[in-house]
């Protein structure tokens, strides 16, 4: 199953001071087992453009759709067998310690 | 008579067919559908036919039957109708034996439905449906919400099931670790809701078998254990907890001839099983205590004093804290209760809490002060919200102060 994986940021983060994974580990390990199809970090908010057409009419704004403290700063794009195996590689994202992160299947399931 | 054998068989066969059809089909409702159908069927045939020689098996079969009809007409995957045609009827016998790589579809099911991905409520819901097979609208009437809401709840989370990826796995090694306290706290949950006051005693009854479940299929798992010996202590005082007019009658009032000592002993044996020193083990080393005493003045409580002692460590919560002062104050003298219940009310936690002011009553009026004592039981009753609990702790405070 794939599941698309919302890297967000959070305003309480762990406060376990033991060192967070390190995620080019993270990225190595489950590319290598093909887990991890993509993924990447997004720049900050504040580059953000919304766009939406109403009434035929371009709508071009500055910013993101939503303002919220709590705000997308990357995705992963994962392959697994099913929730369970997504937990765990979510698990050990360094992220999910730092902030949160939120597993969300594909609507049309290509298996 | 062949009404009461489709009762007996299907409190062993419904969860079994559901959980097997799940497997095979990967389709909740289906699953449920034809295991319903089955016990319909089985109430119209004995009777005229009598009970088969294994009724599991018959009704195995008849849902089994039913299912490859209904995916026939849907015209699904052959593979799923040949899985099917391969299931036989002894899948439906009690108790085949549990080999190490033969997972019990019953377990899946339950660790299913209890998967941490789905919210607390629906998890319950769940596991009434599917695990004890109670029907929709008596879910719906002891969670006290409509019928159709239940329904629509229900739905919502064999969807929620399908497209997440949830598993239909009981987990291994570490994961397996993580998500048992899960289950057990749903399963302890049904059993407390049946257990409180005003609760309904058909969740207890429930629990108590599924607990009495886990525990054959998981025999080296010591929680479990726990959990099943601490269930059945509890309910072995169902009987004994209320006087003839329906009031909550404290441990030390109940008659103990009441009790039921078959459940005790089967407690006893689970509790024998315990190993190691998890929250449900040490509650039931409690339970133990209480259920072994002959007369309430000859309960060990310096022995529940350090259990609870242990707990408060292990679990730290308001309830435990308020009843580790209880346990002191009965170990040690109302003072040292007090001291404990001080401590415990320090960081808020137990703040508006009607039991908190009742603990302290019961130790004030050890003290000596009964008229104290009778205002604080008058001020617990005031902001308690069971009617049994608010008769019984005004019932004290007359006793003190009439």
């Amino acid at each position: 199953m794939k599941y698309m994986m919302f890297v967000c940021n959070d305003a309480e983060p762990d406060t376990d001071p033991t060192e967070l994974p390190d995620i080019h580990k993270w990225v190595a390990e489950n590319d290598s087992r093909g887990r991890r199809l993509t993924g990447d970090a997004l720049a900050p908010t504040s580059a953000a453009t919304t766009v939406r057409v109403r009434d035929g009419e371009l709508l071009v704004s500055e910013g993101p759709f939503a303002e919220t403290a709590e705000v997308i700063v990357g995705f992963d794009l994962l392959d697994c067998a099913d929730l369970d195996e997504a937990i765990e590689v979510a698990r050990t994202h360094p992220m999910a310690r730092e902030g949160r992160l939120e597993l969300r299947p594909f609507a049309a399931l290509s298996d | 008579m062949a009404a009461e054998a489709v009762a007996v068989a299907s409190v062993e066969a419904y969860p079994r067919i559901v959980a097997t059809l799940i497997r095979v089909t990967g389709d909740w409702a289906l699953a449920e559908d034809c295991a319903q159908e089955s016990l319909t069927v089985a109430l119209e045939r004995w009777p005229t036919d009598g009970v088969p020689a294994n009724p599991g098996g018959w009704l195995m079969t008849v849902a089994r039957n039913r299912a490859i009809d209904v995916l026939r007409r849907a015209t699904v995957e052959r593979r799923k109708l040949h899985d099917l045609a391969l299931l036989t009827p002894d899948e439906a016998h009690p108790e085949p034996e549990v080999g190490q790589d033969v997972v019990d579809d019953r377990l899946r099911l339950i660790f299913t439905c209890c998967h941490p991905a789905l919210a607390i409520e629906a998890r319950v819901a769940l596991t009434l449906r599917t695990v004890c097979g109670v029907p929709t609208s008596d879910i719906a009437r002891l969670l006290l919400v409509s019928e159709s809401t239940m329904t629509r709840r229900l739905t919502r989370a064999r969807t929620r099931i399908a497209q997440a990826g949830i598993p239909y796995r009981v987990p291994s090694g570490p994961a397996l670790t993580e998500r048992l306290p899960g289950v057990l706290a749903v399963l302890y949950l049904l059993f407390t809701r049946g257990y409180v006051a005003d609760g309904e005693p058909a969740f207890a009854d429930e629990a108590v078998r599924l607990a009495r479940l886990l525990g054959r299929l998981m025999p080296d798992q010591s929680e479990v254990a726990a959990l099943l010996a601490l269930v059945l202590f509890q309910h072995s005082r169902r009987d004994a907890r209320r006087d003839a007019a329906g009031n909550l009658l404290t441990l030390e009032r109940q008659d103990r001839d009441r009790w039921d000592r078959a459940a005790i002993a089967e407690a006893l044996v689970a509790l024998d099983r315990v190993r190691h020193d998890g929250p449900y083990a040490w509650q039931a080393r409690i339970a133990a205590c209480h259920a072994t005493a002959a007369s309430a003045d000859e309960t060990d409580w310096p022995t529940i004093a350090r259990a609870y002692d242990a707990l408060a460590d292990l679990r730290p919560s308001p309830v435990i804290a308020l009843n580790r002062a209880v346990a002191h104050g009965y170990a040690y003298g109302p003072d040292a209760g007090l001291v404990v219940l001080d401590a415990a009310r320090a960081d808020g936690g137990l703040d508006g809490h009607p039991l908190a002011v009742a603990v302290q009553a019961d130790l004030v009026a050890r003290q000596g002060d009964r008229l104290r004592a009778a205002g604080l039981f008058r001020e617990a009753a005031a902001a308690v919200g069971s009617t049994a609990e608010r008769r019984a702790l005004l019932d004290r405070a007359d006793e003190l102060a009439p």
